[in-house]
């Protein structure tokens, strides 16, 4: 050979003034308004922003691929040499799953259920001419291998609804290199995932992409996962890019105040404040749904006007025990206190003014309000229930509790579709304060939000605590919320309770193993926070990864 | 796997559940028809006592609870009783076994059902698949049209308007006898099986339709899309398999009625069929007939429906491949 090897240019993907726009009301809307993406060989770029921000859209879009119901307007997706957004559908098949390749959200719901895992895992690099079957199948279970999944050799052969969820994900991930693409899209992989769970995925993603030099566009909107993920960073909102740099200086030194205002959010905290004037104390609860047995021995204590968070995975009884507590599942053994009497099991036989004083908050603003009733209504509701409020002195005390919660008389006559996810989860705590109680349960309230959106309702939730004494019990899995908000902390696991203490205690060594598990994995904005996480564990000091979740 | 022969057991015996509660219910509702098979036969002018001779002579003054099991005893063992008619006051008993005179009219439904299923289901499955890949083109539009329209107009219309147009052509009195040969028969049962056809592939195919766009709204089939799956693939390979539990039950209803309803098709092209002879016998009062296809009826529909339970189950990998 005489003739010098070409060294191919650094540059994998160039994507030049993206427009997209989708339908919806019978008109076309933008999404993405003119928006630039480099990306070289190799090279990670971190995609962040809020939902609705566009992220996903623009991600799909490096494929030249937009969701039914939109369509690129304008732009050009250069992607070694050709440019996608004018490519015929038959060339892009050819591209993707084999040079490109896509991992979804929720892989629970992005794995067909009808095959099995192999082969949905090697489906699209059976497509490669140069790779037979076999050989494909040897490697899938090398990535398996590679990916820290159990019983590599035979985990293929099984479905997808025999796996767990964080399995699945690195199945898919394993199903994104099996063609060993040029450039693979992560599109919140880990977002569905419990903090313990998603550092071994974080991890096997990361050793993977380094390991085969592949080039990531990864999306999320949790800046410590990007932190750790990402060379570069871009931040977008409403479709425009806000600034982009690579991860270090991001994290330091963030131009634009609208990112600025995304990395404050993580500082906010309070100091906790002890208290023995306990308000609510539930003593060796257990509780069952038919005949699995869901908590065991449960006690936890709530003190007058403080808030105590229970944390733990999904799965570990935080809602259980909100739902004895309110009397929605009578428990099976043990005792609810409520102001020194005993709450009656069954929600049946408690008082109407042992209902009205404990009032309950959802995660899904959404679904916890019938969208055929008018904000007014909605709040009307438990004034006249448990007050008897009725007629203008009703709509006085709507208006009233409308201005507590920081928004005002004009929302009076809105429906909840009209309202912003921030603004539903707030009608909702004024719905729960109308009831004038003295304990609300807030069920994950923060986690559907983005985290400016967050940092107000914690902000509001603070400030009525602090006016009106109200005792929270304050249920996540988001350890930042629980540095913001909380007085006490409770930690539970499978339906125990691990440690309950003052937050400054629970939050600082020595813990217990299990707690010590879950708050080390807890992602935070330090980029170097998964290698030295990852050397300690390996140093086998502290709790070590457990290949099976 | 032995959760699947559990599954299947439980089916099997809620099945027969079914059909002896259905025996029941056929039996009284045929004991409340008004009018006297006796009173028929014999006249008005006939006495009393000739009256009573006559009903004991057909067991009919035992009471409602002793016939209910003399008969439904007799059916286990195979022997649908027999048939009032061909009876008189002269003593002469001419009439014949239930099982003789319903064997032939049900092989003929059997065979009208077995053709116009055979054209039918792979008509409907292939119009569905291909109206779903070619979703609101004019293809899917003119076949939606095309067969809403033929499900909207009623049966004996169709059938006329086929006898109308085709009557030069096809036979349009399908008199079909015992000893025909099969290409014979075909020829005869043609204009039936066409207007049958029109009758149920609407149904199949707009569920079969229906069941695969569903699907294709799901994140998997997505996933599958940006694998560079190409759209046929996706249809046949991503979304079919998820889709037949749907699928079968609309086909096993649908194929229910071939046997069940068609009793308006048979009148129209003098088909003897098992639904002309029950309204004959219906007529006629002759309780055993009446009875026994009744019951042929509701083994017909609980017999599909359990196939189409069984096929959801065996397409379903949840309940294949249990944890």
């Amino acid at each position: 050979m005489s003739e010098a090897t070409k060294t191919p240019s650094p540059l994998l993907l160039d994507m030049k003034n993206i427009c997209i726009e989708g339908f919806a009301d019978e008109r076309w809307h933008p999404i993405i308004k003119g928006v630039d993406l480099q990306l070289n060989r190799g090279e990670v770029l971190g995609l962040i922003g809020e939902s609705g921000a566009g992220k996903s859209t623009l991600g799909k879009a490096a494929m030249g691929y937009t969701q039914p119901g939109c369509r690129i307007t304008q732009g050009e997706v250069w992607f070694d040499g050709q440019d996608l957004a004018q490519a015929k559908t038959r060339e892009k098949r050819a591209i993707w799953g084999t040079r490109i390749s896509y991992v979804a959200q929720s892989a629970a719901a992005s794995f067909n259920p009808a095959h099995r895992l192999i082969d949905q895992t090697i489906r699209a690099s059976k497509r490669l001419s140069d790779r037979n079957e076999a050989e494909l199948r040897r490697d899938a279970i090398e990535l398996f291998d590679a990916l820290n999944l159990p019983e590599p050799e035979t985990i293929g052969q099984r479905y997808p609804h025999q796996v767990s969820g964080g399995q699945l994900q690195r199945v898919m991930t394993a199903m994104a290199m099996s063609s060993l693409p040029d450039l693979i899209i992560f599109d919140e992989p880990t977002t569905a995932l419990d903090v313990t769970t998603q550092v071994e995925v974080l991890a096997s993603i990361r050793n993977i992409v380094s390991q085969f030099n592949t080039a990531a566009i990864y999306i999320t909107h949790d800046l410590a996962v990007v932190a750790q993920m990402a060379d570069r960073i871009k931040v977008l909102r409403y479709g425009e890019e806000v600034e982009q740099a690579d991860t270090r200086t991001m994290l330091s030194d963030p131009k634009q105040d609208y990112t600025k205002s995304l990395w404050s959010v993580r500082s906010l905290e309070k100091p906790g404040h002890a208290s023995d004037d306990v308000l609510l104390a539930i003593e060796n609860i257990d509780a069952a749904y038919g005949t699995a047995k869901v908590l065991h021995d449960v006690s936890i204590k709530l003190p007058r006007g403080r808030t105590v968070a229970v944390v733990g995975e999904s799965g570990s009884g935080k809602s259980t025990a909100a739902r004895v507590i309110t009397g929605l599942l009578p428990q099976s053994k043990g005792s609810v206190t409520f102001d020194g009497q005993a709450l009656p099991p069954k929600l049946s036989n408690r008082s109407k003014e042992q209902l009205r004083r404990i009032q309950m908050i959802y995660q899904m603003a959404d679904t916890a309000m019938n969208p055929r009733q008018t904000v007014g209504q909605i709040i009307g509701r438990p004034l006249e229930f448990y007050l008897g409020l009725r007629g203008k002195e009703q709509e006085r005390r709507v208006i009233e509790l409308l201005e507590m919660i920081e928004l005002d008389a004009s929302f009076y006559d809105r429906l909840p579709d009209e309202l912003s996810g921030g603004q539903k989860q707030r009608i909702c705590i004024a719905r729960a304060l109308a009831a004038e109680p003295d304990i609300i349960i807030c069920d994950e309230v923060t986690s559907a939000l983005d985290q400016i959106v967050q940092e107000g309702i914690l902000n509001l939730l603070q400030r009525l605590q602090n006016e009106f004494g109200i005792a929270y019990l304050f249920i996540t899995h988001d350890i930042a919320t629980v540095r913001a908000i909380s007085d006490e902390i409770v930690v539970m696991w499978q339906g125990k309770v691990v440690e309950q203490g003052m937050k400054n205690e629970i939050l600082s060594p020595p813990h217990p193993a299990y707690s010590e598990l879950l708050l080390s994995s807890v992602p935070e904005m330090n980029p170097d926070w998964l290698d030295t996480l990852l050397t300690r564990r390996e140093a086998g000091g502290e709790g070590v990864i457990k290949a099976q979740d | 796997m032995l959760r699947l022969f559990e599954v299947i057991g439980k089916r099997l015996l809620l099945g027969f559940v079914t059909l002896f509660i259905v025996s029941l219910l056929i039996f009284s509702a045929i004991s409340l028809l008004p009018g006297d098979f006796a009173q028929a036969v014999l006249g008005q002018s006939a006495t009393e006592d000739t009256l009573a001779a006559f009903r004991a002579g057909l067991g009919l003054d035992k009471p409602l609870i002793q016939r209910y099991f003399d008969w439904i005893v007799g059916v286990m063992r195979g022997d649908f009783g027999s048939s009032f008619s061909g009876r008189n006051s002269s003593g002469f008993d001419l009439s014949r076994p239930v099982l003789e005179i319903m064997a032939p009219k049900l092989r003929n439904t059997v065979f009208l059902a077995l053709v116009t299923a055979v054209i039918a289901v792979p008509l409907a499955l292939i119009l569905g698949l291909l109206t779903a890949l070619f979703r609101n083109s004019i293809f899917d539009r003119s076949a939606n049209g095309l067969t809403l329209t033929t499900i909207s107009a009623p049966e004996f219309f169709l059938a006329y308007i086929l006898i109308i147009g085709f009557g030069g052509l096809l036979p349009t009195i399908a008199n079909v006898k015992p000893d025909m040969g099969l290409f014979e028969r075909l020829r005869l049962v043609a204009l039936p099986t066409i207007t049958l056809t029109l009758v149920i592939v609407a149904h199949m195919m707009r569920m079969t339709r229906a069941a695969i766009i569903n699907l294709l709204a799901s994140p998997y089939i997505e996933m599958a899309r940006l694998s560079g799956a190409s759209q046929t693939e996706i249809i046949f390979r991503h979304a079919l398999p998820n889709a037949w539990a749907p699928i079968a039950t609309v086909i096993a209803f649908n194929l229910a009625y071939l046997v069940v309803g068609v009793v308006v098709v048979e009148v129209v092209f003098t088909y003897e069929g098992i639904g002309k002879l029950m309204v004959d016998s219906v007529g006629s009062r002759d309780i055993p007939v009446v009875q026994a296809c009744a019951l042929i009826f509701a083994a017909t529909y609980i017999l599909l429906n359990l196939l189409a339970d069984l096929i959801g189950i065996f397409t379903n990998p949840r309940l294949l491949h249990p944890r």
